[in-house]
């Protein structure tokens, strides 16, 4: 026989093994999942891992976006892109709409983060999805560490830290009464550098924002904003001309760019294996709130 | 999946694609494990600086007298009010080597039930104690729980050095006693190193103040310890997690049976046997979405497509006609329960899930609960609480394709599920069944 170090894997080959184990489970357990689909990297990749799983069958569920209106336009496109090429149902929750029948209500300082929250549980219960799939990382954020991969939400969304179910070996546990959901994360184990090498190695497209280009920003908090129809700059905030690149995206009016010469896969590999900060640290104002501001809003049944 | 195989040992280093280790730590508290940690993570350039920037604001508004590095990972609202940690917090880094994944599991609360959970998955278990104190009972009980789950490599980290003046002598004492214990529990694989996590002695290289010490620094072993042999490479176990079938014009009668190996290796051509049914056939290929493999090994996920048509669904198990697993409705395992509602009683009913199979089963017998510090064997028990552990025998209504746990971690574990409200309630390692 063939000595075991013959039979090892790398740790891209492990991880993506992991979340194609995870994939199959909801779609052979759960009766109507959906991937939440948002044009972002994350959920890119894991799109990919919803065409690998289910080859040479077409992917099994729709997508959905929550669209806060505050859109990238290149995100935009891609997302309609991928969506024709794959011949995918996509779902669009639309905030501006849910605004319009007065569903819910702009918030003071304008983000829409929140707010997305009651418009994404309205749209789970009418298409009755009872699987999410999600492209949060634990290497993200402090709460998401301690979140399942299968991760149960009741008939209000809500997640629950202090009550989780153990998770053990490979057995992830679905199980749960008609109006309950689980929320699934087949990125769990993954880090942004792990993300990027999948990127590199699958050679998978991204909207051309995640790559450095010349943008109007204005730095805010330690941050560069662009500027567009959904990101005024205030008295005293001078506009001006930077290199950049995002490292996530999300609702344009809260996400921010860092600066950057990274004009390709290699390059952004380089620099995120470099960086000091971590990724929402570096672009989101909605995590700036409080020390457990993710956990608060997941509570309520976010992403 | 592209499977890039390894190069052999002799080859050179750099060639080597990273792998993956998972591992957990357990320590009691105060023991070091949050600095540990914190170490590791900032050693090896995997600590971010609005991480650090953060704690520090928050360990400072808190009057903490040092940056308190359990912030990190206690990330819960009310783990930071109550300065405790809660629940079992994952935490990631790498060197050009390797990828890690740590399973941080606390000590203070939910002990067993955490970290059972960490260890479920883990290729090694860190146990830090304290110089000072030397084994406590809470060593012994992580050591057992470790062998309970067969977590294949165990490192004995003996912390505080710096407090007991570097002494050969005390790290020998705790080293001798701690070997002596684990040799009781059939630990396959054990390493001791003397560290300071808090300055940093033995963590990344080795430390000048324990020149008597001759073995590797804690990174050096995490980083080369030999994990590819840990896997089952014999035993050809493939559960078959969900069958592709195509319903396309481009694609006809195709039918693949999707899965993660669990063990052994999968070869077209290899003669197989899927259970319960019995039948056997040839393996026709193995895919992937990137095409055919000739071989498939735990952990891919791939898709098997036999040359026989013959029925096969979820829960059912391919492996080779002369290497079968059991096939029993009577299941002799150790339990650990995870409830604090309701104790595991003789006479419940519950779901249970095994591989990719469900089932209901009912308890028959508890034979005893196990004192996890002295090891004792209550037979007099009549349930198992929150964090207790006992053998059982359980009757099930489908059979499990089932191996002993200690034969395989795959296809001999299993959970518990509470049917009313469908929480996990327990974990299972499979004894024998029949
Ligand atoms: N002198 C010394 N103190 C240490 C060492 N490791 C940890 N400590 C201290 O021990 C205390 C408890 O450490 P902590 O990491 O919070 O322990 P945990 O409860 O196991 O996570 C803290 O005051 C640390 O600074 C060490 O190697 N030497
Ligand atoms: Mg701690």
């Amino acid at each position: 026989m063939t000595s075991p170090a013959a039979y090892q894997v790398s740790h891209l080959d492990a991880l993506e093994a992991e979340s194609i184990f995870v994939m199959r489970e909801v779609v052979a357990e759960m009766e109507r999942p959906v991937l939440l689909f948002s044009g972002g990297k994350d959920s890119i990749v894991m799109l990919r891992l919803a065409q690998k799983a289910f080859a040479p069958a077409n992917i099994p569920f729709p997508v959905m976006h929550v669209d806060t209106g505050h859109n990238f336009p290149e995100v935009l496109d891609y997302r309609d892109q991928r969506v024709a090429e794959l011949g995918l149902q996509l779902i669009v929750a639309s905030v501006p709409e849910a605004l319009n029948r007065g569903m819910v209500r702009e918030s003071a300082d304008g983000m829409r983060n929140r707010i997305q929250t009651p418009v994404l549980l309205d749209a789970v219960e009418k298409h009755r999805f009872d699987a999410l799939f999600g492209g949060a990382r634990r290497d993200e954020e402090k709460a998401r560490a301690k979140e399942r991969v299968f991760s149960f939400r009741d008939e209000f969304g809500q997640w629950d830290p202090k009550n989780q179910r153990p998770e053990l070996w490979s057995l992830y546990n679905g199980r749960h009464h008609p109006g309950e959901s689980i929320r699934v994360f087949p990125l769990s184990n993954w880090t942004e550098l792990d993300v990027w090498h999948y990127i590199a190695r699958e050679r998978i497209p991204l909207p051309s924002i995640y790559y450095a280009h010349e943008r109007e920003v204005i730095e805010r908090d330690g941050m560069f904003y662009a500027v567009n129809e959904f990101f005024r700059a205030r008295a005293g905030e001078q506009p001006f001309k930077a290199q950049v690149r995002y490292r996530t995206v999300g609702d344009a009016s809260c996400t921010a760019a860092v600066r950057s010469d990274a004009d390709t896969v290699e390059k952004v590999i380089e620099e995120v294996a470099a960086t000091r900060i971590t990724e929402r640290g570096a672009t989101r104002g909605d995590d700036r709130v409080s020390e457990a501001a993710m956990e608060d809003r997941k509570r309520e049944g976010y992403f | 999946m592209s499977v890039e195989t390894v190069a052999p040992a002799e080859a050179d280093a750099s060639a080597r694609p990273m792998d993956l280790l998972r591992f957990a730590t357990a320590g009691s508290v105060d023991d070091g494990k949050s600095t540990l940690i914190g170490r590791l993570l900032y050693d090896t350039k995997s600590l971010f600086s609005d991480q650090l920037a953060a704690v520090e604001a928050v360990s400072a508004a808190r009057g903490d007298e040092y940056t308190n590095l359990a912030l990190l990972t206690d990330g819960l609202r009310a783990e930071r009010e109550q300065g405790i940690t809660i629940d079992v917090a994952y935490r990631y880094f790498a060197t050009p080597r390797r990828k890690f994944i740590i399973a941080d599991t606390p000590g203070h609360i939910q002990y067993t039930r955490n970290m059972v959970t960490g260890a479920s998955t883990a290729d090694l278990a860190l146990i830090l104690v304290d110089a000072r104190k030397g084994l406590v009972e809470q060593s012994r009980r992580h050591a057992f729980l470790c062998s309970l789950l067969r977590v294949p490599h165990l490192v004995l980290c003996v912390n505080k050095m710096d407090l007991v003046d570097w002494s050969q002598e005390v790290f020998e004492r705790i080293a001798d006693e701690f070997t002596a214990f684990a040799a009781k529990l059939d630990v396959p694989d054990l390493t001791v190193v003397p560290i300071s996590a808090l300055r940093g002695d033995n963590i990344v290289s080795r430390s000048e103040n324990m020149p008597w010490y001759e073995g590797p620094s804690l990174l050096h072993h995490l980083e080369r310890v030999h994990i590819a042999s840990d896997r089952n490479l014999v035993d050809v176990r493939f559960p078959v997690q969900y069958v592709i079938r195509p319903q396309s014009t481009t694609v006809t009668d195709y039918r693949g049976y999707a899965g993660q190996v669990a063990s052994g290796v999968l070869k077209p051509g290899d003669e197989v046997m899927v259970l319960p049914s019995g039948f056997t056939s040839r393996i026709a290929a193995v895919e992937t979405a990137d095409g055919p493999v000739d071989e498939a090994f735990p952990p891919m996920s791939v898709t098997v497509r036999l040359t026989d048509e013959i029925d096969i669904s979820r829960g059912d198990m391919i492996c080779r006609p002369n290497n079968a697993p059991m096939v029993a409705q009577d299941i002799e395992a150790m339990v650990c329960w995870m409830d604090e509602s309701r104790p595991l009683q003789v006479g419940g009913r519950y779901a249970i899930k095994h591989t990719t199979r469900s089932a209901r089963t009912i308890v028959r017998e508890l034979h005893y609960r196990l004192d996890v510090n002295s090891l004792h064997r209550d037979e007099t028990a009549g349930e198992l609480k929150l964090n207790e552990i006992g053998r059982v025998r359980l009757r099930t209504t489908v059979p499990l394709l089932a191996d002993e746990y200690r034969r395989n971690r795959t296809t001999g574990g299993f959970v518990i599920i509470d049917e009313a409200t469908n929480r996990t309630v327990g974990a299972g390692m499979i004894v024998e069944a029949g």
